[in-house]
């Protein structure tokens, strides 16, 4: 009797094997860590502005800043051609008065980094959710039922998934940004972040879809399915019970590398001009403010870049993690571009 | 092996015309705005919005409308803008392939090589510390963003570094076509190359580092160490040739993805008037039926991309063909 408790608590669960797993990865665990760090960082936004007294959604051409017990404009008249444009003020590398300088508008480009941090980060991982929770539903469906339902559904996969993500997501945008959409149970307006959030939950569907599809296939066929089906398990209680839990680990190791896949999409779409709407900032749109100052003020620009590229490093790093401890065998791509 | 060619031919015109008709609900039946208003461009006068709604049908029944539309892309190619009055857009997509190509096509030989190689090097020297330098740098070029990299690539060498003898040979931003300027052709793409193909290098030597590191675990690689054949030759003449079979799928889907996504940052950032470039334009402009253009034709490469991918492994491998 007390044989049979004591392996009982020593045989662990998948769930408890895997965390183990993944907590002696040392790599994993400090981009953990470091993943942790940015979105802490980004979520103190409003504390940082109201520490450094700067407002980063107005622009402020007069302002001026102390430094070494003497005001510096930050906006300071151009010496060069004729002297009509403004020169914004450089990184001055103390916290609270412009730490990376301003950026054409005179904005404290650290409150905008870390207020656009908050922005990228919530429309990357709003848009994951609705990526895995629709693919789930569509692959499950798919999967399960077969037959005509399966035909359909894997046909209009095929069909976004062989239309380029960049091009879907531009024809989507350019319709949608301007006036929003109105679907009656959804109303999507203009300029809202929710737009962003929709267009890159959609594009990356069958991403996601299509190998859960072709999980479900093989488990549809597994002896314990056939067995719940033989025992007269409503099929619900079989997909829920059953299937679900099985093709969760894969939903899993897919999640950081859609969220690392989706930053890098945001950031196009805003640095195109059809992601997050100005006066409001994100990691894209500040790239795309710094464009005009990249040869005279460059950390407007190169801040945001290293933010998006420590951020999916890490991500890209946790989920190589999590995949080697949920799933060896799997292999999952990274996204590139 | 016919059998399944024409499957794989069918589902591609079927896949075509799917994206044909996605596009065209987008663009037309998208609600919120009246569709006349979105291809007419900002502050258009009421005898544009009359001439466009004449123009695509928009009172006809919504088939027609989808007709009338896939006839002025494909066959009579009189698509005109109305936010640059009367320019034909057809002929302004087919005269920027050329540069999109020498983008793309370059960067890719770029890519495939250097891919090989860290792949390789990787592979053969596992565990060490040159395998995990590599891995990291590949790692952190897969999750720059095209565009910013393109901008810092700006920085240094036509602005910070143009200067010193490393850089000074970079021309201003711009393209040359081949046929007039082969020097400058090339000189201007250099950096676009190479910023496009360390996306690629990292990603792809990765990926073949582990698809190599799989096939050293096989049979047949023991036999060959059995019959005594040396390391770099089991590597090089056994291991890799299966392990390819990845690096060429992949291949085929990124080039085809490129034309219609990366290729268009870097075009954007580095004033190459292509294909993406174009698409771009039309985004500042609100010039909708330049995007509808652009989406249409770069789409069906992509899809006629995969297909050949596919089709050239139907004709080669024995295994597909049944399938």
């Amino acid at each position: 009797m007390t044989d049979a408790v004591a392996s009982v608590r020593l045989s662990r669960g998948p769930w408890a094997t895997a965390l183990r797993k993944l907590s002696r990865d040392n790599a994993a665990m400090v981009c953990l860590a470091v993943f942790c760090l940015i979105v802490i960082l980004c979520l103190l936004a409003p504390a940082y502005a109201s520490f450094a007294n700067t407002d980063p959604f107005r622009s402020t051409l007069d302002a001026t800043v102390e430094i070494n017990g003497q005001q510096v404009p930050v906006m300071e008249q151009s010496t060069e051609g004729l002297g009509l444009g403004y020169t914004p003020i450089g990184p001055t590398w103390r916290l609270g008065s412009y730490f990376l300088g301003a950026d054409n508008q005179g904005r404290d480009v650290m409150a905008r980094l870390l207020y656009g941090g908050r922005n990228s980060l919530l429309i990357a991982g709003a848009a994951t959710i609705i990526t895995l929770v629709i693919a789930t539903i569509v692959g499950l469906t798919a999967g399960f039922f077969g037959g005509i339902t399966d035909t359909i559904l894997s046909r209009i996969l095929d069909v976004l998934w062989a239309f380029p993500v960049y091009l879907l997501a531009i024809s989507l945008s350019i319709v949608l940004i301007a006036q929003g959409i109105d679907l009656g149970l959804i109303v999507l307006e203009a300029g809202s972040l929710w737009l962003p959030i929709f267009i890159i939950g959609i594009v990356y569907i069958p991403y996601i879809a299509r190998p859960v599809r072709g999980q479900v296939l093989a488990l549809r066929q597994s002896e314990f399915v056939l067995a719940a089906i033989g025992l007269g398990v409503p099929e619900h209680r079989i997909l829920l019970r059953d299937i679900l839990p099985n093709i969760s680990t894969t939903l899993i190791v897919f999640a950081p590398l859609m969220l690392a896949i989706n930053m890098l999409t945001e950031a196009a779409l805003s640095f195109l001009s059809i992601g997050v709407q100005p006066p409001d900032a994100s990691w894209g749109t500040i790239i795309q403010d710094g464009q005009g100052l990249l040869y005279t003020r460059p950390w407007v620009a190169l801040a945001p870049g290293i933010a998006i590229a420590l951020t999916v490093l890490v991500l890209n790093v946790l989920g190589d993690g999590l995949r080697d401890a949920l799933d060896p065998r799997s292999k999952i791509r990274l996204g590139g571009d | 092996m016919l059998l399944a060619l024409i499957r794989r031919f069918g589902q591609m015109v079927f896949v075509m015309f799917g994206i044909s008709v996605l596009v065209f609900l987008i663009f037309f039946v998208t609600p919120g705005a009246d569709p006349a208003a979105r291809i007419a461009g900002r502050n258009a006068s009421p005898e544009t919005l009359e001439a466009v709604r004449k123009s695509f049908g928009f009172d006809q029944p919504i088939w027609i409308q989808y007709l009338t539309m896939m006839k002025k892309i494909f066959i009579t190619q009189d698509l005109t803008s109305f936010v640059n009055r009367g320019w034909k857009v057809v002929p302004a997509v087919f005269d920027t392939i050329p540069v999109t190509l020498s983008l793309v096509i370059g960067a890719a030989v770029l890519w495939v090589v250097f891919g090989m190689l860290v792949g390789i090097l990787a592979a053969a020297t596992r565990g060490s510390i040159i395998d995990k330098a590599l891995m990291a740098f590949g790692l952190i070029g897969c999750a720059m963003p095209v565009f910013w990299l393109g901008e810092v690539m700006n920085l240094i060498t036509q602005s910070r570094y143009h200067d010193t003898w490393l850089f000074s040979w970079v021309p201003p931003l711009g393209y040359k076509p081949l046929s007039q300027d082969p020097k400058g052709w090339f000189l201007t793409l250099v950096i676009p190359w190479i910023t496009l193909a360390i996306l690629y290098i990292g990603l792809y030597g990765r990926v073949l580092r582990a698809s190599l590191i799989e096939a050293m675990q096989e049979d047949y690689i023991r036999t060959a160490r059995a019959k005594g054949l040396s390391e770099t030759r089991i590597l090089l003449r056994h291991a890799l040739r299966t392990s390819l079979i990845s690096f060429v799928t992949l291949f085929g889907l990124d080039f085809g993805a490129l034309v219609g996504g990366a290729a268009l940052l870097t075009e954007v950032v580095f004033g190459l008037q292509g294909v993406g470039k174009l698409t771009y334009d039309g985004l500042q402009n609100l010039d909708l039926p330049i995007i509808m253009t652009t989406v249409i034709y770069a789409s069906f490469f992509v899809v006629l991309a995969n297909a050949l991918v596919d089709i050239v492994y139907i004709l080669l491998d024995p295994r597909v063909r049944s399938a």
